[in-house]
């Protein structure tokens, strides 16, 4: 039989896909703000001293890593409901999504920390800085400087991660396709125009972060050291 | 709802965790092998190769498991191809493993120590003999850790192998939860199914990048 492929009934639909991607750079968003914010404290946690702190994110770190997100993203959908609170699709993706990348986020931020050097620690108590001020100057902007790489790769995995989420019915880019393809019966041409709009949104998100690294670090910058 | 959980329940699970189990390794073994080919392809004297392997890696890693996996399905389906949820799960996962295998795999091999590759060529090794005989099995050893790392992430995203309606752990789960209703209980036993198939992968992955972190070889 003769293959014919029809784009156009997928491209008349750009509107939605527009939408649908817009929504999934939103989730992304939503989820790597509030995960970073997660992760630096759990880095934090993790080598606070305090044994039952560390216990305690430990415990977090592990259980999400080693489950599967789609579960994940159930136990949160039906756990909120269960507990009789009612939410969107949307918040319930971005909450779940939030979770799962607070963990990883977490690890990667500790091995940030962990790599600076114990001296550079002791200069700073030797100059008479808080404990606060050694944390925000000498630690944590440091560490994230050394473990920005790792930490772009892993916010673009969950924008591509969030792709689940269509499966609570969140409105995002594939829930989009799943809709066009049910409608216009043209399932491989709709998954290929997603799968390439996913490619274009992972390049424009390395290129925001690079941006923003660029911002956010001026001493590499003045180094000459790529990011 | 339907009845409470019973011992039938738990037995449909244990199946479907067979399953995952199975699907994890056709994605390991197909995966592994793809991945391969795409590490020597990333790494090879053609220009061409290069590019190819090169493109297949970006174009692979930026796109999300999810619509591969509705693409060989669906897409391949509403093109007259009759595929079974197994092939389409199994074939989805190998293009998705091959992608990012490769990429660590090229990186073990790129970290074999530079002397290495001058001295295999110094000895008037060929191309082939010299990967064959010399680097690879260097590499070998520094893939173990990453790649048993990377058996937990296979591992978990054959759970997106439900949505296509294969029969692993998830879907026997959302099939049971169908007739019991009991969602919260249900999806935290499979978390817990997972976990207990991960967890062990991972600590055995941090096991073996310590203790190769200690015995650094002395070469380079």
């Amino acid at each position: 039989m003769g293959l014919v492929l029809d784009f156009s009934v997928v491209l008349e639909r750009w509107h939605a896909l527009l939408d649908g991607a817009a929504l999934t750079l939103q989730l992304a968003f939503i989820a790597v703000v509030c995960g970073a914010v997660i992760g630096i404290f759990g880095a934090i946690g993790r080598r606070s001293g305090n044994v039952f702190v560390e216990r305690l994110w430990g415990a977090y770190v592990e259980a999400i890593r080693n489950t599967p997100l789609l579960v994940q993203i159930f136990l949160v959908y039906f756990g909120l409901s269960s507990l009789g609170l009612q939410f969107s699709a949307f918040s319930v993706a971005a909450v779940a999504l939030t979770i799962n990348v607070g963990a990883y986020t977490t690890e990667i931020m500790r091995a940030g920390f962990d790599s600076i050097h114990r001296g550079q620690i002791e200069a700073a108590e030797g100059l008479g800085l808080s404990k606060a001020q050694i944390y925000w100057h000498v630690i944590i902007w440091p560490g994230i400087e050394r473990v920005y790489p790792a930490l772009t790769s892993q916010f673009v995995l969950l924008m591509l991660a969030s792709s689940v989420t269509s499966q609570i019915s969140a409105e995002e880019l594939t829930a989009v396709a799943n809709y066009i393809q049910s409608e216009t019966y043209r399932s491989f041409e709709t998954y290929i125009v997603v799968a390439l709009i996913y490619v274009a949104l992972s390049f424009i998100m390395r290129f925001g972060f690079w941006l923003l690294g660029l911002a956010l670090f001026p001493r590499r910058r003045r180094l000459g050291t790529p990011l | 709802m339907g009845g409470a959980l019973n011992i039938n329940h738990l037995l449909f699970l244990g199946h479907g965790a067979l399953w995952t189990i199975g699907l994890s390794a056709i994605a390991l073994i197909g995966g592994g092998a793809f991945g391969l080919l795409v590490a020597l392809g990333r790494v090879s004297s053609s220009r061409v190769l290069r590019l190819l392997a090169a493109t297949y890696v970006q174009l692979i890693q930026g796109t999300p498991l999810l619509v591969i996996m509705f693409l060989s399905f669906f897409g391949l389906a509403a093109l007259g191809f009759n595929i079974s949820p197994l092939l389409a799960a199994g074939a989805s996962l190998t293009i998705f493993v091959a992608a990012y295998l490769g990429e660590i795999w090229r990186g073990c091999i790129e970290a074999v120590p530079k002397p290495q590759w001058e001295a295999a060529e110094g000895l008037a090794l060929s191309r082939t003999q010299r990967m064959v005989k010399v680097i690879l099995p260097q590499a070998i050893r520094i893939a173990t850790p990453p790649t048993v790392g990377f058996m937990v992430q296979i591992i978990k995203n054959t759970s997106l192998a439900s949505v296509v309606g294969f029969v692993e752990l998830t879907r026997s789960g959302q099939i049971i939860n169908n007739s019991l209703f009991e969602p919260f209980l249900i999806y935290s036993i499979i978390a817990l199914v997972y976990f207990s198939l991960c967890y062990p992968l991972s600590r055995l992955s941090r096991r073996l990048e310590r203790t190769a972190l200690q015995k650094k070889p002395s070469l380079a």
